[in-house]
């Protein structure tokens, strides 16, 4: 007889499935302005509590409290909020068009647009963004063009991108965003190279690594890590954790019952774990992940909290893998009513002003997709003559006859 | 002239462009410091500083990805993969990202980098240190593929790649670091210094990528091939008395495919030869080639001689390898078909 009773082979479960009803017990919230704000030169090892909680800056009252609330520009959350509105007003609009099958795939951000939009807000010219692709809030907080971001979707004649990316994976230097991959996580790795250059070139610019809670199981996120760590390049790791990638909750990244901003700090690079609903908590704290890598202190990691309200994409359906109401139980709220509220209490906005803001968004958004869909959808603007090019610099003689061969 | 193992002409190359351009950085696993478990970069560190030539954590992904993202930053890395048989964790990073990111940005983002790594075996390294990977490569649209055989196109092919502004992997026949190889492994090593191809230019001069070079001229054969199996052709066609033309790619991707076409029309016969194994090889690409192009003129089948389709073993190496003997078996057979 053995001593030992039979193994028990381990697969994570979330706390609900479709049916059950939503639990969010695990999910633990400390109090807005319970956090407090080191210095931006501080150790890693100084500062480690930071990756278990949450910076949280605005309280169930809807006020901004704590260390974290302190400086934050009124113009900057004002514009924040537009943003976010115009982010969410672009996904629904966007959505409608792959309804009517005007393009093949689209995925939304809904319920974290204050990640990117809250991100970008403390970021400068010239810095790069390594983005996933749901990070559509990083351009659209720019003054990239809208009508170029939908002619890109539309693979139509103006495609900024040729009808080469699946749509939405937009990229753009001007605007500090780099071509997105669609391959999960290798991106992290590149950024953490960008700013590598920087530093070895003695620039002033930082790079901005962007992985979703699911892809820190790939290789590249160590590889990340282990480079931010030895080189200590000005360089910010965000890991937005929307609790699912695709139908796998969290859980299945290891991130059950440990913090990914945890997992930073065996690379003794400091982390912050921020309630990503927060708009004021997310500026303040990329703010300072900015400072510090811009002044020479290196690498940040940061986590978001928050939650996919959206489907993965418009291929996905969550009604079969998580409960129907989970969204609308998510502890911590929309980051856009919850940045109006705070914005109309103070008296710096308003609810006609938000719904004016709304219609502004939505014609704009109407009109520039009008105008897109005037350069043709889906498969009726982009060239084949197109496929062969910029595979390399100079065309080599194999795709030439390739190409002949085509007859284009 | 002075001559140079391949090795410092390898050396020559990055400190040629690490002189010219403070865009270059060189890096990778024991390539700092130390200048490199084959000393290809020995004394760089100490000539151009921490910030130019450094050692990296030993994660080749993490190698291939910083080029990468130093690449879109605008500056130009030329990194070290210790083996050729270590590249595989970065396998993503080339075939998904270096690869496609002209092509996806619009040109928006270019990935101008060079990965140099020693490949194939002959030194006893067993199938962790002997591996030839390069149609791993050919088969991905967007990077190049350079195999050079000498001190002379090491320096100009790798000085051309660090200059290129598409990706390019560098493998470095490292049976080759030293001295030619014919594949008599039970002989004296030869070296570079009583080799013409030893003589090496100071300087900067680059060897056009995508240009092979008719190694030995001939009427009645043709032999494709490259890297360490250039030396072993050249046994062969000497120990049966063959009347070969010896072409050495040198540029796999792209390929010179007019000079193959050539020969090829000239001599009517055709040997594809690498060390790689042999199923989806290389070779099979050089084949289907040379019969879709020169199948009117062929006046006998196109032969592979390649490596076995077994890993690269220790003990059997020269089972393994194919050398000399193999070659001029399969040369003769051909003569005769």
């Amino acid at each position: 007889m053995s001593e030992y009773g039979p193994l028990k082979f381990h697969v994570p479960e979330p706390p609900g499935r479709p049916g059950d009803a939503p639990n969010f017990d695990g999910i633990v919230i400390p109090e807005a302005g319970s956090v407090r704000r080191p210095d931006v030169d501080c150790p890693a090892a100084d500062m480690k509590e930071l990756a278990s909680t949450m910076i949280r800056v605005l309280n169930t009252d809807g006020e901004a409290v704590g260390e974290w609330a302190e400086g934050l520009d009124d113009d900057v959350l004002l514009k924040g909020l537009k943003n976010m509105i115009r982010v969410r007003a672009y996904d629904e609009r966007m959505m409608t068009l792959q309804r009517q099958g005007k393009t093949s795939f689209y995925m939304k951000c809904t319920g974290e647009e204050a990640i990117a939009v809250g991100f970008r807000a403390a970021l400068s010219k010239g810095d790069m963004n390594f983005p996933t692709y749901r990070q559509q809030g990083l351009l659209l907080s720019t003054d990239y063009p809208m009508v170029d971001m939908i002619c890109q979707i539309l693979s139509n004649s103006r495609d900024p991108l040729k009808g080469r990316q699946l749509p939405i994976m937009y990229s753009s230097k001007e605007h500090g965003f780099f071509s997105i991959s669609g391959n999960l996580g290798t991106q992290f790795i590149q950024a953490v190279g960008w700013a590598m250059a920087s530093a070895i070139k003695g620039d002033t610019k930082v790079a901005a690594g962007w992985i979703g809670d699911g892809s820190t199981a790939a290789t590249d996120f160590h590889a990340s890590l282990v480079n931010a760590s030895v080189y200590k390049p000005p360089v910010i790791l965000n890991v937005v954790n929307n609790q699912w990638a695709i139908s796998s909750f969290r859980g299945i990244a290891g991130g059950d019952h440990a913090t990914f901003a945890e997992r930073a700090l065996g690379y003794d690079i400091p982390a912050l774990r921020v309630d990503g609903n927060d708009f004021l908590a997310v500026y303040a704290a990329s703010k300072w992940a900015v400072d510090r890598a811009r002044h020479g202190f290196g690498p940040t990691l940061i986590e978001w909290v928050t939650y996919r309200v959206a489907p993965h994409s418009t291929s996905d359906d969550p009604s079969q893998y998580r409960p129907k109401e989970e969204s609308e139980a998510w502890p911590l709220g929309d980051p856009i009513l919850r940045l109006k509220n705070y914005l109309v209490a103070r008296k710096l906005w308003s609810d006609e002003q938000q719904v004016q803001a709304e219609a502004e968004y939505n014609d704009e958004i109407r009109a520039a997709t009008k105008e897109a869909e005037s350069y043709g959808v889906m498969g009726s603007g982009a060239s084949p003559k197109d496929m062969f090019d910029d595979v390399y610099k100079e065309m080599p003689q194999h795709l030439r006859e390739q190409r002949q061969k085509m007859g284009v | 002239m002075p001559r140079m193992s391949m090795i410092e002409a390898i050396r020559d190359a990055m400190d040629v462009k690490l002189g010219q351009d403070d865009n270059v950085v060189v890096y990778g696993e024991d390539v700092g410091y130390f200048g490199g478990v084959f000393r290809c970069t020995a004394g760089l560190q100490k000539k151009y500083g921490t910030n130019r030539v450094f050692d990296s954590p030993i994660n080749e992904s993490g190698i291939v990805g910083t080029a990468i993202g130093m690449g879109a930053y605008g500056i130009r890395p030329c990194v070290e993969i210790q083996f050729a048989d270590y590249i595989y964790p970065a396998y993503d990073q080339i075939v998904s990202e270096a690869a496609r990111i002209r092509y996806r940005s619009n040109k928006d983002f270019t990935c101008p980098i060079t990965i140099r790594t020693p490949c194939g075996g002959g030194i006893f390294g067993g199938q962790t240190h002997s591996q030839s990977p390069e149609s791993l490569f050919t088969h991905v649209s967007g990077v190049k593929t350079v195999i050079p055989s000498n001190p002379y196109d090491a320096k100009g092919l790798l000085i051309a790649s660090i200059e290129d502004d598409d990706p390019v992997i560098f493998l470095e026949p490292k049976r080759l670091y030293n001295g030619p190889f014919d594949g008599h492994h039970d002989r004296p090593a030869s070296n570079w210094s009583k080799h013409p191809l030893g003589e090496v230019p100071e300087g900067h001069y680059t060897v056009e990528i995508g240009k092979a070079k008719v190694f030995a001229e001939g009427d009645d054969v043709t032999i494709l091939t490259y890297g360490t199996m250039v030396y072993v052709a050249e046994a062969a066609v000497k120990e049966t008395g063959i009347n070969a033309e010896i072409i050495d790619l040198r540029s796999l991707m792209p390929l010179d495919i007019d000079t193959v076409v050539k020969s090829v029309e000239k001599t009517g016969r055709c040997m594809v030869l690498h060390e790689a194994t042999l199923t989806s090889g290389f070779g099979a690409e050089l084949a289907a080639q040379v019969q879709e192009r020169c199948f009117y003129h062929l006046e006998s089948p196109v032969v592979r001689v390649a490596g076995w389709d077994t890993p690269y073993p220790h003990a059997q190496e020269w089972d393994y390898f194919p050398g000399p003997a193999r070659v001029g078996k399969e040369l003769k057979a051909m003569m005769e078909a």
